[in-house]
């Protein structure tokens, strides 16, 4: 499922300061339609915040971010899912007081979908939750949680989607399981960018990696190439890899 | 039957009809029309409070500025009071957008810039300064639109008005997108939901409800000094009746007013010594056992509270 299109994000040259901390220094990759990214790096290496920055919630200092050839910049996170941007969040965060079905039915009905909007029942079969569908969010476990925080971010109809950590916490099963839905959703011509940890979940989604470092890229490539990078095993898996 | 006439079938409309049919058979009429004003102001704090979160310690600024604006253009431009009830209710808006700016806090911090805020109009309208306009401290007195029967009417009619927009709350996207931003407004936005927008429109419209109600208690009283329209009483019932009977819903709030404001008027006549007593014990209880109000003893059982 190598991708031939042309990238629909472009990241250039972003920084994301905190203080005196450059949480992004210069970060520039892309990402085309039908492809899955990689987001690899230790912790506090920027993924999330670059997450952060392309889906609306961080103001960049500097460089640019363009989706679909158009700038980002200063424009509103709703607006972005309504151009067709959307993401999961490490840690999910439904709508606690609402039933998942009514979670779900505020993204269908604000999300302006380009194309129809997924059917609601489907979205509940496809990823389990109709057992659950009437309950409250709070009652979910933290895998449905999870799996709720995604079906959200699909009844948007996303052209470019940013999962970040969604396989933290899920069993061996429900990994292979996952790992399948997004690699449909890539095959429909979704854009997906994957930040984990998890390194053989990584490999088996991904058609290649950006390897971050201090808010920076330092390997872009296959996962299994970049393990054969001392700097990668240096800073990424850490010193004892590197002898 | 869709839940929308559902809940105006069964709640709304017995209610309305039962205040319409009370004048004729009980006399404090007074004591009605108050039942009805904090009816009024109870769903006011259930929109924005409920739908959104913002806790609006300063509610009765809108109050207070409703009650002035009726008052100021009966007084200069003897205007009907119908006129200037509707009048009210755009003072209540226009401070609203004033105010808001003061959406951008948070928790206690937006509860407390809005009770400041609600001083500052207080002291803005009470200035002897601007006698000549809101005639300062030294109160206003309206005997020229002096109807109570009429007024009392205009008092169901704002309490219908609030009450439909409240069920229309409850049933509609855009109620449960409210509550979506009330939850988690960064996830809302990332629903598609425009968090501001949602935030300011949830705003005007209680600031709407309060403005309409001061403008009606302003026909209702005819003669009322600045303490009397901006007293913090108005801010702190409305928002203990709404929270002891339960926020978001239709019914939490119209529980609270009957049962708060009911021992309220039985206990504070009768025996005054034991009222503050009880009713402290009465909110303690509540906030340590039911935070989420009374609603929360059927909610508890998975029974569906509208």
């Amino acid at each position: 499922m190598s991708p031939e299109s042309a990238p629909i994000l472009n990241v250039s040259n972003v920084v994301k300061r905190f203080g005196g901390f450059h949480a992004l220094d210069g970060l520039s990759f892309h990402c085309a339609p039908g492809e899955i990214l990689g987001l690899v790096g230790p912790n506090g290496s920027g993924k999330t915040t670059a997450i952060n920055v392309i889906s609306g919630l961080y103001a960049p200092d500097g460089g640019e971010v363009t989706f679909d050839g158009a700038s980002l910049g200063g424009v509103a996170s709703h607006r972005l899912v309504h151009r067709g941007i959307n993401r999961t969040f490490q840690i999910p965060k439904p709508f606690l007081s609402l039933t998942v079905r009514q979670n779900i039915a505020v993204a269908l009905a604000y999300g302006r979908a380009a194309v129809a909007p997924p059917e609601m029942a489907a979205l509940l079969d496809e990823y389990r939750l109709a057992d659950v569908a009437d309950r409250p969010a709070a009652d979910l476990n933290n895998a449905q949680q999870k799996m709720l925080d995604l079906v959200r971010a699909l009844a948007t109809r996303p052209r470019l989607l940013l999962l970040d950590e969604l396989a933290a916490g899920l069993n061996p099963a429900e990994l292979d399981w996952i790992a399948e839905r997004i690699k449909a959703l890539a095959q429909g011509g979704m854009a997906i960018i994957v930040v984990e940890h998890l390194m053989g979940f990584i490999e088996h989604i991904t058609d290649r990696v950006i390897v971050m470092n201090a808010g920076k890229e330092i390997f872009e490539g296959k996962l299994a190439v970049a393990v054969q990078v001392p700097q990668v095993i240096e800073v990424f898996l850490g010193g004892e890899h590197a002898a | 039957m869709p839940s929308a006439f559902k809940h105006t079938l069964f709640i709304v409309a017995p209610l309305l009809a039962v205040f319409a049919v009370l004048p004729g058979v009980y006399e404090n009429h007074l004591l009605l029309f108050n039942f009805v004003i904090f009816l009024i102001l109870a769903q006011g704090v259930n929109i924005i409070y409920g739908f959104t979160g913002y806790l609006p310690f300063g509610y009765v600024g809108f109050f207070g500025a409703g009650a002035y604006g009726f008052a100021i253009l009966v007084m200069h431009y003897q205007a009907p009071a119908v006129i200037a009830v509707l009048a009210a209710g755009l003072v209540g808006v226009a401070l609203g957008l004033l105010l808001t700016p003061l959406l951008r806090l948070s928790g206690a911090y937006f509860a407390i810039a809005n009770l400041a805020a609600s001083l500052a109009v207080l002291h803005f309208v009470a200035n002897p300064a601007l006698e000549n306009i809101t005639r300062g401290p030294y109160g206003v007195s309206l005997t020229g639109t002096f109807n109570p029967t009429l007024a009392y009417s205009a008092a169901l009619a704002v309490l219908a008005l609030t009450l439909g927009a409240v069920v229309f709350l409850k049933n509609s996207g855009f109620g449960l997108a409210l509550q979506a931003v009330r939850e988690d407004a960064v996830s809302a936005s990332m629903a598609g939901v425009n968090v501001v927008r949602m935030r300011v429109i949830a705003w005007l419209a209680s600031a709407l409800v309060a403005g309409l109600a001061g403008g009606v208690y302003a026909w209702y009283v005819s003669v009322f000094y600045p303490d009397n329209v901006f007293s913090g009483d108005f801010s702190i019932f409305a928002i203990v009746f709404a929270l002891f009977g339960g926020v978001a819903t239709i019914s939490g709030p119209i529980v609270g007013v009957i049962i708060l404001y009911g021992i309220y008027n039985l206990i504070g006549f009768t025996t005054p010594q034991y009222f503050q007593l009880i009713y402290g014990l009465l909110i303690m209880g509540l906030v340590l056992f039911l935070p989420a109000g009374l609603v929360s003893l059927a909610t508890r059982r998975g029974w569906h509270v509208p």
